[in-house]
């Protein structure tokens, strides 16, 4: 399970990036989506997976997961949320107001 | 906390009540509120004195980070208490004086006194601080604040040059003194300036003591003006009179004699430190004197003269250090009379400089111009201004009765002695220092007499001159008056001095030399027998009035020596090729375009993992472990993977919002099958909500263009991506095959409930173990929400760009009114948003034990609203829950908070958390933890937050 699921964060990774070099605002605001996803499936990747029960004592079983990654992730997922409504009004607004969302035209002259 | 830290925080408390002072009492000048803390200052600093000269060490510790040895450590003794009544003494005169020099209603005085406090306080920190960290962000604050009021009428251009000259040559000073103390920090593995002396070892061998000495002489050489680091000096008379008088002149210059003196315990006795110290104080000293000679401006005069005066307290206090050679008797204390020279003139300095750079303030105040050339004859009209600046002007060229005079004689004394050291040729070389003092005393002589014959002899010219010259007004005239008398008091009885400062400050730089309970014996004569002194001394009036008199037809004592160098061109140039230097070579790289930025990045991650992964050969690929993988799990890692790929290739924006949101609900089913029922749930409402936004946000934007991009760039771009997604794929694989270290998480699983009372790990985590991080978290999430309310609302004016919406814009993007179509949504949306919120609430307060917990419960309950607001419209869901969501956020956050705070009051650290169980009524028995508390706040944070993210930008016309 941990190779494919490795094989697929690289792959998450690899579009990521692919779209946070492009040009246009929203696909860099999707391939960070794609990269939060990959890092999350990371961190879980990383304690092994299926190792115990989820990791609610209530469950009364022998082993439990690992529940640190999962409190991260959550942390990252809130703070990803906000991240990316800003990012997505940001570059609503850069559009409304400049009329492009082409990242080349939006970037300053040498002297700002 | 002892009464030394109250003396130190005082005058930064009066800083920081001056502006309030100005703002409240509008006709009263703020100098006179201010004026109490320095007098109140100077007082309990004078009542000190019998207790430090009776060998009491008064000391406190305020600890500020014990785990590195930073305490705010305070200590006074000798040398200590000489410049604190220096600067308090000095300061309260300054601040008088500058009450009738700075008019309430033309100048900004309200900030005047908020930098000139500021100094007070960080000059009182260098002087009385042990710990040297502490000396040094004192230190700092002293450049701070003198490049603030050197800036002070910073319309001007001159003023904003010099201002960032004296920053930029202090603090580079500055800079080399802190890695000077960190060295002396490694030798001897303490910060305390005594213990460091206390220490009983020879520190000469140590490999690290020769650059520890010299990065901490030029921290001092810089901020005392030394040659050639003074030419800061000239331009910072920029300032307005009074804080020449006060930091450039009396006190802050003086830092770095104080540095030396301070630390004259640990570095004298090595040869380096005597010649270093006495040869750049006495280049100094006949430097700033020759150039004192040729400047026509009244302030220029005085800041040549004042860098040529320090430079002689540098040398004696070079030549005082030659007493460690010896080990104690009466060799070392024939040396020590140099140490009681640079104290006693140092105390002389200040006093006839203070008067004097009064005096040019008068001047400058009275006529309106500073240049000698358009002065002359004011004698008429300003007499008591003339008598002052005769007093200062004669004291300075060492002539009897006056305080110059006796600390003159002394210096000669100082230099005459050195000439009988027998170690390395001092008896043949040392002979340039009476010389070079002698003569650096003739133009000592000569610019004086200048000053004062120039200004207010000769032939009036008031023709020349903006305004009637008369009389200054009393109170600019109290200051320098009191400082002429002190002049005379000094020079008359010079032994006022001697027992209560000199005494106990040479205690402070000569430690070793007495023993217990012993003092040093200084007596000072006014007549002293006809001595080789007093010789040298009638030998340089003699000489000086020579001079003096063929002075215009001397070519060198008037015009420039080179005019085709000067410190302050390679200044300008050094400064000039690095200003265009650097920014050549930030616009090599910093392009403005985010794609290269992002390429940085990435390169450096690929570089920096692969390469750390590789260094430490834990690269590894062991599958033996591995969780058994079943046929659905293959089948959503396919769809995960294949609507991830199909992104970059549509060319519909819709259907590339739509294939992210797929991955995250692919992201969410797996995070089921591997047990993370808190992290399905939130990332399902995640998802729903994101997709939802970018729907809103985008549905205006531009068609999703297949990108253009030629190959050139396009190639690179696929590599980066390629090689950051094998990189990552390695890490994935590396860190599942295997631990390198211990997990932690096992102790997470032991004590949750029993620490925390509660059975969901993930949600003990977040709220009690973790709580500080999470209430950070969730304020980040507030300020986001805020932004994002300020970018849609905030409409600058003259900023209006192109209707790219058109009218079309205005009837979509509303949802004020509830559309027509929507029958369906609003029949079932009513029920469903009950079973929604219902469910929410249960969420919220299962999460201590249950999946479920503040971020899931908030989010849940914010998607219900959304719901209810889509159905209904807005303006409807607005009457029926009337919450300003904003303030639910700032509530929120409150609560989340006092929980925090809370602790401090049951005496445990922020955010300690207690529960227990309770029998409720309708309930039964009910666990209740104050991080439920803690948790609402999350809960009523994330509902604020995402309403506000969501309606504003739902609402936005």
């Amino acid at each position: 399970m941990e190779l494919y699921m490795s094989l697929a964060i690289g792959v998450l990774f690899t579009v990521g990036v692919y779209l946070l070099l492009s040009k246009s605002l929203l696909r860099i605001l999707l391939g960070t989506s794609l990269m939060t996803h990959g890092v999350h499936l990371l961190l879980l990747t990383m304690s092994r997976l299926k190792t115990g029960a989820a990791p609610l004592l209530g469950e009364k079983a022998e082993s439990y997961i690992d529940p640190i990654p999962q409190a991260l992730i959550l942390t990252s997922i809130v703070i990803s949320f906000g991240v990316t409504s800003f990012f997505i009004v940001l570059a609503y607004k850069a559009y409304q107001k400049l009329g492009t969302d082409d990242m080349e035209q939006l970037r300053g002259d040498g002297d700002e | 906390m002892t009464l030394l830290h109250v003396a130190i925080i005082i005058p930064f408390l009066f800083a920081a009540a001056s502006p309030i002072f100005y703002k409240l009492l509008k006709r009263v000048h703020t100098g006179w509120l201010v004026l109490p803390a320095p007098m109140a200052l100077f007082i309990y600093f004078c009542s000190q004195i019998p207790p430090v000269r009776g060998g009491e060490t008064i000391e406190g510790a305020v600890p500020w980070i014990p785990s590195l040895g930073i305490d705010f450590t305070v200590y006074l003794d000798g040398l200590g208490l000489l410049f604190a009544l220096l600067i308090s003494g000095i300061g309260s005169l300054v601040v008088l004086y500058s009450i009738f020099y700075l008019s309430k209603t033309k100048e900004a005085v309200n900030v005047f006194y908020v930098y000139l406090l500021l100094f007070m306080g960080a000059m009182l920190g260098v002087v009385l601080s042990d710990n040297m960290i502490v000396l040094y962000a004192f230190w700092e604050l002293t450049s701070i604040s003198s490049f603030l009021l050197i800036a002070f009428w910073h319309y001007r251009e001159r003023s904003t040059y010099g201002a960032m000259k004296s920053l930029l040559i202090t603090v580079i000073g500055g800079l080399a003194m802190l890695a000077g103390f960190i060295l002396l920090y490694l030798i001897t593995g303490t910060f305390s300036l005594r213990e460091i002396i206390g220490l009983d070892v020879n520190l000469t061998h140590e490999s690290l003591f020769l650059p520890a000495m010299l990065l901490i002489l030029l921290g001092a050489f810089t901020k005392s003006a030394q040659f050639p680091f003074h030419i800061w000096l000239p331009d910072a008379m920029e300032a307005p009179t009074p804080v020449s008088a006060y930091l450039h002149s009396a006190t802050m210059v003086k830092a770095g004699i104080y540095l030396v003196a301070r630390f004259s315990p640990i570095f004298a006795g090595d040869k380096l430190w005597f010649w270093l110290v006495s040869a750049f104080g006495i280049i100094t000293l006949i430097y700033g004197s020759f150039r004192a000679m040729k400047q026509t401006d009244l302030k220029s005069l005085l800041a040549f003269s004042t860098i040529s005066q320090l430079g002689l307290i540098m040398t004696l206090l070079g030549l005082g250090s030659a007493s460690a050679f010896f080990s104690g008797g009466a060799d070392s204390l024939f040396y020590t009379k140099a140490t009681m020279a640079a104290i006693f003139h140092l105390i002389n300095h200040a006093v006839f400089k203070g008067a004097l750079f009064m005096v040019a303030g008068i001047v400058d105040h009275e006529t309106g111009t500073r240049d000698i050339r358009k002065l002359g004859g004011l004698m008429a009209v300003m007499p008591i201004t003339f008598s002052i600046a005769l007093i200062g002007t004669f004291s300075m060229a060492g002539l009897p009765p006056f305080n110059g005079f006796l600390s003159k004689e002394m210096f000669f004394t100082a230099v005459l002695n050195i000439t009988e050291l027998n170690l390395f040729n001092m008896q043949t070389v040392g002979a340039l220092f009476p010389i070079v003092a002698w003569v650096a005393s003739i133009f000592t002589y000569v610019y004086s007499m200048l000053l004062l014959f120039r200004t207010f002899t000769g032939k009036a010219q008031f023709e020349k001159l903006d305004k009637k010259p008369h009389e200054a007004p009393i109170g600019m005239l109290i200051p320098p008056v009191v400082l002429a008398s002190l002049a005379v008091i000094f020079g008359l009885f010079p032994n006022l001095l001697s027992y209560s400062l000199i005494e106990p400050a040479m205690a402070a730089i000569h430690p070793s030399l007495l023993h217990e309970g012993d003092t040093f014996l200084v007596k000072i004569e006014l007549w002293h027998g006809w001595t080789p002194e007093l010789f040298m001394t009638a030998g340089v009036v003699l000489l000086g009035t020579v001079l003096y008199k063929l002075r215009p037809r001397i070519k060198v004592a008037t015009e420039p020596l080179f005019t085709f160098v000067s410190l302050n061109k390679t200044y300008d140039a050094a400064l000039r090729v690095s200003d265009i230097g650097a920014s050549r070579l930030t616009s090599r790289y910093m392009t403005g375009s985010i794609r290269h930025y992002l390429i940085y990045i990435f390169l450096f991650l690929i570089v920096t993992v692969s390469a750390t992964m590789m260094f430490v050969s834990d690269i590894r690929f062991d599958f033996s472990g591995h969780a058994p993988t079943t046929v659905y799990e293959i089948m959503l890692i396919i769809g995960l993977v294949v609507s991830a790929l199909a992104i970059p290739f549509t060319t519909s924006r819709l259907m590339a919002i739509i294939l992210t949101g797929t991955t995250g609900y692919m992201v969410t089913m797996l995070f089921v099958i591997f047990r993370a029922p808190d992290l399905a749930l939130t990332q399902m409402i995640v998802e729903t909500v994101s997709v939802a936004l970018f729907l809103l946000c985008f549905y205006h934007l531009p068609k999703l263009k297949k990108e253009k991009i030629p190959l050139k760039l396009k190639l690179p771009n696929l590599l980066i991506a390629l090689a950051v997604g094998t990189v990552m794929t390695i890490v994935a694989l590396s860190a599942s095959s295997g631990r390198s270290f211990e997990t932690i998480a096992d102790y997470f699983v032991e004590y949750s409930y029993e620490l925390a009372g509660g059975k969901n790990i993930v949600n003990v985590i977040l709220v009690d173990f973790r709580g500080f991080d999470t209430l950070l978290e969730i304020t980040v999430l507030g300020i986001a929400s805020y932004g994002i309310y300020g970018l849609i609302k905030l409409n600058l004016k003259g900023e209006e760009g192109p209707d790219v919406f058109g009218t079309k814009h205005q009837s979509n993007l509303i949802y004020d009114q509830p559309r027509s179509n929507d029958v369906i949504l609003k029949t079932i949306s009513k029920i469903a948003i009950f079973i929604i919120l219902t469910f929410s609430v249960y969420l919220f307060l299962a999460g201590h034990n249950h999946p479920g917990g503040g971020f899931i419960g908030g989010l849940m309950t914010a998607s219900a609203i959304v719901l209810l607001a889509m159905s209904q419209g807005i303006k409807a869901a607005q009457t029926i829950i009337p919450i300003d969501f904003r303030k639910l956020t700032g509530i929120g956050l409150t609560v989340a908070l006092l929980t925090g705070i809370g602790s401090f009051v049951f005496g445990a650290p922020f955010f300690s958390h207690s529960f227990g169980y309770f029998q409720l009524p309708l309930l039964g028995e009910t666990e209740l933890a104050t991080a439920m508390l803690f948790d609402l706040g999350v809960y009523l944070t994330v509902v604020g937050i995402t309403m506000t993210i969501i309606l504003t930008i739902g609402r936005d016309k």
